[in-house]
């Protein structure tokens, strides 16, 4: 039994799908990002993999590292939006943030 | 009788003295017997002939100890036991039974080497047996000896235990795993993996290194077999650093209790065990499991729960990165440093989702202090510990103090705290983030006991409460072994490794261990440092939480940027090789190092000065016929 | 076999994690959910030969992203309990297009033909090999992103300062 490329694809497929649905079903503005994030992991999952077992260089990882800072950052700059957001609406729910639809 | 009499103190003094009497013949008679066995198994092996022990060995010593005799005894009870009912007389007759039976299987089926299971039982159980029922029965013989005797030595068995754990047991699994490594690379390691886990040793080519485990003496290569596993070995690694971490928290907490005491001119614990009340952990721990398990009702139950194991686990972890010598790393991986930041920062987590967990308003506070605290702290913190990484040029710790030439085993003054004089800004400033991470005072703000009656504690009892003190001392014990090694040299002692004796014999290994560089040198240097945070702990106020981010961001943070560019500029002016610069280096390192020093001296003089004209403390008339007081 | 226990062990962690992320509809417990999904994914880069980002990964993402998480359901919820159940609908319409997603990434991995266990890296990426990269090859994408970090930065300060009424 060995583990190939193919056993981390499917694993991330599970984890990229996880991530949509649980953006699609949380109204909650961190639920949504908690979702961002496992996307971010599964297709990190998948860069670190093919920079093993396809290019066999640092290529993959460095792009890892990558997705791993523009992760942090987004989250930082996306809970400073929510609490912008919560100070001026009261809630976090996103459907709430519709004000600015005409 | 009332209700407050025990059933066990209306018995008359006859009927004890013929329990006692009673219990002496059984063990007497019991280790008496396990005594003749195993003195026959002994002289068996050493007198016989190889041929005659291997036989008696294999062949009908399983067979009698093995089945008959657990049969004939199981028959026996069975018998006695008939009048009593006969299930009681099934179910402790039938287990004798059941063994015989299930030893003859193994012995008629199995491919099993009879010759082990020989060893076994007439020589490792018997042997086992006879001095577990011999020191019963002179326990029972001589109770008022023992009682008198328990105290005293029960303190000299823990340090004994705390040593024996530190040095003596990893010291010799670490020769014994290097000899094992060694069988590996060799020629009888090359072949197929003979199991599941892999390894290539069988025991015939275990037996066939040396005549020690040869023929008659090879059941000790049933010993060395195991090792040849790598999961055997970690298991073994793992049970020595969860046995360091159980004995790290009861030892600290006896000891600040101690030292917090002596700082209020107090006593501090000085009854449980005899000296210095040495065993009070040991009571508290007791006194904690027995304590009722309690769950918020209105909390989320699951998360309470788990927060503990949240806050637990990443500690431990944290060891398996963090090296005591150079061989004696768990893992010694090149990013061991990152690897215990980020446990670190983890059990950040659990002391949060703790406090979220409780559903009480002051745990709540409590946890959003923490989660407050731990985003000032960690980035001056990461920042202070970059700057002797940078000076090193690497993350792996056990290459920071080993490192040829810019490792710290070249004496004091080659340590990285006296390198340049932003390294050693770097260490106050690690030091001082290092008492914020562990939330130690003046930075306890998450439990702090006067405001938030214990923060996130405040809801947990017993075991739960106990494993989240468990991390907090472990944690303690991670981040001043990390400035040890960091900073303060690692394992290296304040002598030159230079001077180190260079033969490989026994002896030399022993004494350059203890004398140059080892794990000693890193357990005492860790504690010393562990004694400065119990120091500032019962010396300082706590200060507020604004302060705390205030000290963090608008202080410390600056700071270690400006000394983070000054160590850059200075290594780069070190690289150029003027010849100016080399002599301000050098002359800014012993000034460094005479500095450190004198401090050094000053406090020692501070603490003989302290013993010489130690003063009976205020009040103690009520206590001073304590021992030890 | 070790790869294969480990691979099953971590990939299950993150994976039944990422589940435990949709499944539970309080936030908090979203958050834990997320903590065993990273602690996951970590053990696998661990496992992939790449030690540094498996640390990186729990230092940045276990540490600093999901303590940013929990403080921000933190600041803002009013009660502890904040719970959200989605509708019957909503529910049926994700499941419907997780499993799309799904079947159709599985369908193209395993219709690619990759050959099972070739591996050409054999050794840890040691940190000395990342940082070279980071420093060459990848010089513009790096002072790019620390640009980025410095916007962040500025920005976020920015969006979530008090407001003074």
């Amino acid at each position: 039994m060995t583990i190939g490329l193919t056993h981390y694809l499917i694993l991330s497929a599970a984890m990229f799908a996880c991530g949509v649905m649980c953006m699609m079903l949380k109204r909650n503005a961190v639920g949504v990002l908690v979702g961002i994030e496992l996307l971010l992991n599964a297709a990190n999952v998948n860069f670190v993999a093919f920079a093993r077992y396809r290019t066999g260089a640092m290529d993959g990882q460095i792009a890892a590292v990558f997705v791993i800072l523009l992760a942090a950052a987004e989250a930082a700059i996306a809970i400073a939006i929510f609490m912008n957001f919560y100070n001026n609406a009261a809630t976090i729910d996103v459907d709430r943030g519709a004000t600015l639809r005409g | 009788m009332t209700h407050a009499t025990l059933p066990w103190v209306e018995r008359s003094p006859d009927f004890w003295s013929r329990i006692r009497l009673q219990a002496q013949a059984l063990l007497l008679c019991g280790g008496g017997a396990m005594l003749v066995v195993a003195v026959f198994g002994i002289a068996l092996l050493i007198q016989g002939r190889d041929d005659g022990v291997v036989f008696w060995f294999s062949v009908p010593a399983p067979i009698a100890f093995g089945a008959l005799l657990p049969l004939a005894v199981g028959a026996l009870i069975a018998g006695g036991l008939i009048r009593r009912g006969w299930l009681l007389s099934l179910i402790v007759g039938g287990h004798f039974i059941a063994a015989g039976i299930v030893n003859y299987l193994i012995l008629e089926w199995l491919k099993f080497d009879a010759y082990v299971l020989g060893i076994l039982l007439l020589l490792v159980f018997p042997a086992l047996g006879c001095a577990t029922l011999l020191t019963g029965f002179l326990a029972v013989t001589f109770y008022r000896v023992f009682a008198l005797i328990l105290p005293r030595a029960a303190p000299i068995l823990f340090f004994g235990g705390v040593a024996a754990l530190l040095i003596v047991v990893p010291w010799l699994h670490a020769l014994l795993f290097e000899f094992i490594k060694g069988l590996m690379q060799s020629e009888l390691g090359r072949n197929e993996a003979v199991t599941f886990f892999g390894g290539g040793l069988t025991i015939a080519e275990l037996s066939s290194i040396s005549p020690i485990l040869a023929d008659r003496w090879r059941f000790l290569a049933y010993l060395l077999w195991p090792l040849q596993f790598d999961v055997v070995r970690d298991i073994v690694c793992l049970g020595g650093v969860l046995g360091f971490i159980n004995v790290i928290p009861l030892f600290t907490i006896w000891w600040e209790r101690k030292v917090s005491g002596r700082i209020q001119s107090r006593l501090g614990p000085m009854r449980v065990g005899g000296w210095h009340g040495w065993a009070q952990s040991f009571a508290d721990g007791i006194k904690l499991i027995f304590k009722e398990d309690f769950v918020p009702p209105q909390g989320d139950k699951a998360l309470f729960r788990l927060a503990p194991y949240l806050t637990f686990v990443p500690a431990v972890c944290a060891f398996i990165a963090l090296p005591f010598a150079t061989l004696w790393a768990f893992r010694a991986l090149d990013v061991a440093l990152v690897f215990i930041l980020a446990m670190l920062g983890i059990e950040v987590v659990g002391v949060i989702i703790a406090g979220w967990a409780s559903n009480n308003k002051w745990s709540v506070y409590g946890s959003m202090r923490e989660a407050c605290q731990m985003v000032s702290y960690e980035i001056p913190m990461g920042m202070a510990l970059l700057i002797p990484v940078m000076t090193a040029g690497t993350l792996s710790l056990t290459t920071i103090v080993d490192d040829a030439h810019f490792g710290q085993t070249g004496g004091f003054w080659t340590w990285m705290v006296f390198r340049n004089p932003f390294c050693f800004a770097a260490a106050l400033v690690y030091f001082v983030a290092s008492l914020a991470s562990c939330k130690r005072a003046p930075f306890d703000l998450p439990e702090s006991e006067s405001e938030l009656v214990a923060g996130f504690l405040t809801e947990y009892s017993g075991f739960r409460w106990c494993l989240f003190f468990f991390a907090e001392y472990a944690a303690m014990y991670v981040v001043c072994g990390l400035c040890t090694i960091l900073f303060f040299g690692g394992w290296s002692s304040p002598l030159p490794a230079a001077w180190a004796l260079t033969s490989d014999s026994l002896f030399g290994r022993a004494a350059n261990g203890v004398l140059f560089s080892g794990p000693l040198w890193f357990v005492l240097k860790s504690g010393l440092l562990l004694y400065v945070q119990i120091w500032v702990r019962w010396t300082l106020p706590r200060i507020r939480i604004d302060q705390v981010l205030y000290a963090c961001i608008q202080v410390m943070l600056p700071l270690t940027m400006v000394l983070l560019l000054g160590n850059t500029f200075w290594i780069l002016l070190e690289q150029q090789g003027w010849g100016w610069f080399t002599a301000l280096t050098g002359i800014v390192n012993w000034a460094l190092a005479a500095f450190g020093v004198i401090v050094f001296v000053v406090c020692l003089y501070w603490i003989i000065h302290g013993y010489v004209n130690n003063r009976r403390l205020v009040g103690t008339l009520a206590i001073e016929h304590l021992p030890g007081a | 076999m070790f790869e294969a226990v480990m691979f099953y062990l971590f990939g299950g962690v993150a994976l039944v994690s990422a589940i435990g992320c949709v499944a539970s509809s309080n936030i908090v417990r979203v958050a834990c959910w997320l903590l065993g999904a990273l602690g996951g994914v970590a053990g696998l880069y661990f496992l992939n030969f790449a030690n540094l980002l498996g640390a990186i990964q729990l230092i940045v993402y276990a540490g600093g992203t999901l303590l940013l998480i929990i403080f921000g359901i933190m600041l803002t919820s009013k009660s502890p309990w904040i719970t959200y159940n989605p509708k019957r609908w909503e529910v049926v319409t994700a499941v419907c297009v997780g499993a799309a997603l799904f079947a159709g990434t599985a369908i193209a991995t395993l219709s690619a033909g990759l050959k099972p266990g070739e591996a050409p890296m054999t050794a840890n990426a040691t940190v000395k090999q990342i940082g070279t990269e980071l420093l060459t090859s990848y010089l513009v994408p790096f002072e790019a992103a620390s640009v980025l970090l410095l916007a962040v930065l500025i920005g976020a300060a920015y969006l979530a300062r008090a407001e003074k009424r």
